[in-house]
């Protein structure tokens, strides 16, 4: 809330064309044993606010190159017969706006910014893109992973601004981008950025480095775990047959 | 109640996963299969990544057979000197396995490579073993005495002759070590067990006593199932205990009430059960793959 007041300071400040300065209710998301996903509320002020701004708000998870397959009849069975790699793809990405986007953005804002889903995708070697990316698109769309929310934004007075992120909880750990952009007569006026940090925490955490630090390690400690739980059943169950 | 697994990086509700486990453990315990068959697709059904779900599954199967061996040990229905010929070539196996395994990755064909595996293993396995339990089924109620195993001449032919006193079998270590390499190559590229196949292989092939079939057979899988589980983790990190020690506290009870379930029933029609659950998951694998899809794209990571 600190950070709010002193957003709310700047605002007195003589306005210089406008600024925007925002913050999450937390910066960091800890996953733990019972984690089931989360809700991060995005708030922030617009300096130099009028009445004709409109917000853009986006969350975007670490990316990674995907292959996206399409299954062909070969014979009687289906099989995977068409692949793309998509160079890039973020693992989530989340697009919350005070108004339908195709009145606040234009599309020349949207490549050189790449706010929307579809911009968010990187697909440059890829033959017949648009197929294979529309399909990545309402994969993770089904799956919630991608999420475009229209009108989610809420503005008040042209000046502060507040929206809920929902996030899933199938998160990847990583450190999630979260932008803010001002747009007026569909163009971008200005932009603001923030880090939201997604770790694991306690167990989670203790077993996901040994995993992929100390693999011997922890490939033992899997069948110890494992044997010591087995032969623990079985005794147990033989005492209670006695 | 949800639970967030570290390795799949999902949540998945942990009373789902106890269930699956129990429900698999109590067919390991009475059939001598690791479950693994049943397992895997059941994992990826409900939104485990395949790589993690071959990889946990190896090291639960560990855990359900590691009860299961004990109890079969006490009761002295494991034959050590052929549970050793048949690991000596399961672990060459499976090691050749993760080999062709990764072949196949890399070709971005492993998941149909894998399912007409199932269906056609699942498929021959099923059918032959429905229709000698059948047939042994009609022949024992009419009482009269069931036939000698006939021995394959090529089986009698081989070098290399050793007594298997338990089994109460002379025979070559050839056929042995080959069922034990078959099932290693098995274990590893289909993330099970494999005692659906060296159950039967071990009946109709070797010639074993049914009795101690099962409790053999656990014995080689948890010997390999650990050496592949040790192989996926130090390659591919996709173990997840979490996932695996949820897996295996349902497993674990329910081998335990399995084993003494098997020993209630007759053997025939142990093995008449056996065969219809092996048809049907063949049944719907096969089905998968001639329906039309719902959905013809799939998403793949880059390293699985």
């Amino acid at each position: 809330m600190r950070r709010l007041a002193a957003a709310l300071i700047l605002l007195a400040a003589p306005a210089l064309g406008q600024s925007v300065v925002a913050d999450l209710d937390q910066s960091d998301v800890s996953i733990n044993s019972t984690f089931s996903g989360s809700e991060i509320l995005v708030f922030g002020a617009i300096r130099g606010g009028a009445e004709d701004l409109s917000v853009i708000v986006t969350v975007a998870g670490p990316s990674e190159p995907v292959t996206v397959r399409r299954k062909e009849r070969v014979g009687p069975i289906w099989v995977n017969a068409a692949a793309a790699e998509i160079d890039e793809a973020p693992s989530f990405y989340a697009v919350a706006t005070s108004g339908p986007l195709a009145e606040i953005l234009s599309s020349t804002a949207d490549l050189r910014h790449a706010i929307t889903v579809p911009q968010a995708i990187r697909a440059v070697g890829t033959r017949d893109p648009a197929t294979f990316t529309a399909a990545l698109i309402r994969l993770r769309t089904e799956s919630g992973a991608y999420a475009t929310r229209e009108g989610s934004v809420a503005l008040k007075e042209g000046t502060l601004f507040r929206t809920d992120i929902p996030l899933p909880p199938d998160l990847t750990e990583g450190d999630y981008s979260v932008r803010f952009f001002l747009t007026r007569g569909r163009a971008v006026v200005a932009r603001y950025e923030t880090v939201l940090a997604v770790r694991k925490v306690g167990l989670e955490r203790f077993l996901y480095v040994t995993a992929t630090e100390r693999p011997v390690l922890y490939g033992l400690m899997s069948l110890a775990i494992a044997i010591a739980a087995g032969w623990a059943a079985s005794a147990a169950f033989g005492l209670i047959r006695r | 109640m949800t639970i967030y697994l570290p390795i799949a990086e999902i949540a998945v509700n942990a009373w789902l996963l106890l269930g699956l486990g129990g429900l698999v453990g109590v067919l390991s315990g009475m059939f001598g299969v690791g479950g693994g068959f049943l397992m895997t697709p059941l994992l990826f059904f409900i939104g485990i990544p395949p790589a993690v779900a071959v990889a946990t599954e190896a090291n639960q199967i560990v855990a359900s057979s590691f009860s299961g061996v004990l109890a079969h040990l006490r009761r002295r229905t494991v034959d050590l000197r052929m549970g050793t010929v048949l690991l000596i070539g399961g672990l060459a196996g499976a090691a050749l396995g993760v080999r062709i395994f990764n072949v196949l990755k890399a070709q971005g064909q492993v998941d149909l490579l894998v399912q007409l595996c199932y269906v056609v293993f699942l498929g021959v396995i099923g059918a032959l073993m429905f229709a000698e339990s059948l047939r042994a089924l009609t022949r024992s109620r009419r009482g009269a005495p069931p036939p000698r195993r006939r021995r394959r001449g090529v089986v009698e032919a081989l070098p290399f002759k050793m007594r298997f006193r338990t089994s109460g079998l002379y025979i070559s270590v050839i056929p042995p070590l080959a069922v034990g390499v078959a099932v290693g190559v098995l274990a590893a590229i289909m993330g099970v067990g494999g005692g659906f196949i060296m159950v039967p292989a071990m009946i109709y092939l070797l010639g074993m006593p049914t009795k101690v079939v099962v409790g053999t057979s656990l014995f080689q899988i948890i010997f390999v199932t650990a050496f592949t589980t040790m192989l996926h983790a130090v390659t591919n990190q996709t173990v997840d205990v979490m996932l695996a020690v949820l897996l295996l506290v349902g497993g674990v009870i329910g081998a335990q009430v399995g084993t003494r379930l098997g020993t209630r029933l007759r053997a025939e029609q142990l093995r008449i059960l056996l065969a219809l659950l092996v048809l049907l998951v063949c049944g719907k694998l096969a089905y998968d793959l001639l329906a039309t899809p719902s959905e013809l794209y799939s998403i793949g990571g880059p390293g699985h």
